[in-house]
């Protein structure tokens, strides 16, 4: 980036505007949150073995997603095509699946009498009410957001360092962990960014695939669902801390991603 | 009660006696808005034409406690309606109008074998509400009075989620309300519960205080007392006690 554009002083309404719609529900919820006794409220064990849950899910869902998204991206980067629109829309879909959408098609697919999983099932192997079984929701609704963003970073970044690489004698397999993912390295920090976040949010699919159970399947948000019926103090204090850990993930996403583009 | 249905009554009569001439008390009274429990969505549209949203009771609640508007609360359980009696939501005294026992379902092939409740459920896995909702705390007092200790596999926030986990053959078994096991039909086997049938769950139904259309409420309420009774019966829920 060279000059910086100015814009119509108009702007700035629409602006303000975007700024209430999006930033007062979340100003209300950090007001209307019991400042004071939140870290006693966050010390309970239900908070804690949701905050465990979470944390350790997502984190592996993430390492998935990093594993599988980063050659899916790849491929579909340098792909033409009517597979390649295809196989782009494929990991699109999810994105923009309602949750519990999502949750009905992996239960009619995983679950003890779906597609897959009555195969599963004779094997022994069970994923309902299993904490395998929210790691697999989470990947579900996150790796989409790795592929798209790492997948447009690629296509736009040009081939010409790569062209070199092989020229000069580098495999595919080289050049790809040489100089391909080096220079998307902040797209592929932003992309994981995301995921982790996505994967924090994600509710309708656990529940319906997965179940409720503390310490097993009860993520964040799904303690959150629960706690509303009897204790909402909680309930927000949970929001908050929701709240606090997925703008510190988006805030790191946004800044590798600017730091990105100045260089 | 019977004098809201006496008076929807004359105001139905002076309808009919002037067709010609319109007036106020003449016109049917617009379609109220009703906050009802989760579990009369299915029962409730059938009964009479309303503006409804259908939640948890203690959402609905919270709800009305915000600020939303409504005419009708019709509430899964006594806490609630209580909860909402006590914070100045209701006008005037809340009137039971039916009971809902808690059964055990399993799918309908019984893959787990289960007998009833009893000891057949141990190793097996059942699904339960959690101990928030009035379907959990309900599964609890049935545990207590059978001496049951119960090891659930999940604690769901809301009664369809239990029934949907049972239907789909997912769980082994799931304790649901009579009218939730009625809706899935011949998908599960449906075992009563001694202890929960002598004491059921009870559904309570008020006039929202500061309700827009009083006068659509109080029809609505005449209605779900009176000719809405059958239907309530073939949904399976129980005679208000």
């Amino acid at each position: 980036m060279t000059t910086t554009l100015g814009y119509p002083r108009w702007a700035v309404l629409p602006l303000g505007l975007t700024a209430a719609v999006l930033g007062l529900p979340l100003l209300g919820l950090v007001a209307r949150a019991d400042w004071p006794a939140l870290p006693q409220l966050l010390a309970s064990q239900r908070s804690l073995d949701a905050l465990r849950l979470s944390l350790g899910t997502c984190a592996l869902a993430t390492l998935i997603v990093v594993l599988l998204g980063v050659p899916t991206a790849l491929v579909l980067a340098r792909t033409r095509g009517r597979w390649a629109t295809l196989g782009r829309t494929l990991v699109t879909v999810p994105m923009v699946l309602p949750p519990v959408v999502a949750g009905l098609a992996l239960l009619t697919t995983l679950g003890r009498r779906g597609l897959v999983g009555q195969y599963l099932a004779a094997w022994g192997i069970d994923l309902g009410f299993s904490t395998a079984a929210v790691v697999i929701a989470q990947v579900f609704v996150a790796l989409p957001f790795l592929v798209v963003s790492l997948e447009g970073a690629l296509r736009s970044a040009g081939q010409d360092y790569e062209r070199a690489a092989s020229y000069l004698g580098a495999s595919p397999s080289r050049t790809l962990f040489t100089v391909t993912l080096p220079m998307a390295a902040p797209a592929l920090a932003s992309g994981t960014a995301l995921s982790f976040a996505r994967a924090l949010g994600e509710f309708g699919a656990t529940l319906t695939f997965a179940g409720s159970l503390q310490g097993v399947t009860r993520t964040l948000p799904l303690e959150i669902y629960l706690l509303r019926e009897s204790d909402s103090d909680l309930a927000l204090a949970l929001a908050v801390v929701l709240l606090g850990v997925a703008s510190l993930v988006v805030w790191f996403a946004l800044h590798v991603q600017s730091r990105g583009r100045h260089e | 009660m019977k004098r809201l249905a006496a008076l929807a009554a004359v105001a139905l009569l002076t309808a009919c006696a002037q067709p010609s001439t319109p007036s106020p008390t003449a016109t049917p009274p617009a379609r109220p808005v009703v906050f009802a429990a989760a579990s009369l969505s299915t029962v409730f549209p059938t009964i009479a034409p309303a503006q409804y949203s259908f939640d948890g009771s203690s959402g609905l609640v919270d709800q009305l406690k915000g600020g939303a508007r409504a005419d009708v609360f019709a509430s899964a359980d006594k806490k609630n309606m209580d909860k909402a009696v006590e914070a100045g939501l209701i006008d005037g005294t809340p009137t039971m109008f039916a009971t809902n026992a808690l059964v055990l379902i399993t799918p309908a092939d019984n893959p787990a074998h289960v007998t009833g409740f009893d000891a057949s459920l141990t190793g097996t896995k059942l699904v339960v509400c959690a101990a928030e909702v009035p379907c959990g705390a309900a599964a609890t007092k049935a545990a207590q009075a059978n001496g049951l200790s119960l090891r659930p596999v999940s604690e769901e926030t809301k009664v369809t989620d239990v029934l949907g986990k049972v239907s789909s053959g997912e769980a082994d078994a799931g304790l649901v309300y009579a009218t939730d096991a009625a809706t899935a039909g011949a998908k599960v086997t449906v075992f009563e519960i001694a202890s929960a049938k002598t004491d059921p769950n009870t559904y309570w139904i008020g006039v929202v205080a500061g309700a827009p259309n009083k006068a659509g409420a109080a029809s609505f309420i005449a209605t779900v007392m009176g000719e809405g009774q059958a239907t309530l019966k073939a949904a399976g829920f129980g005679p208000p006690k």
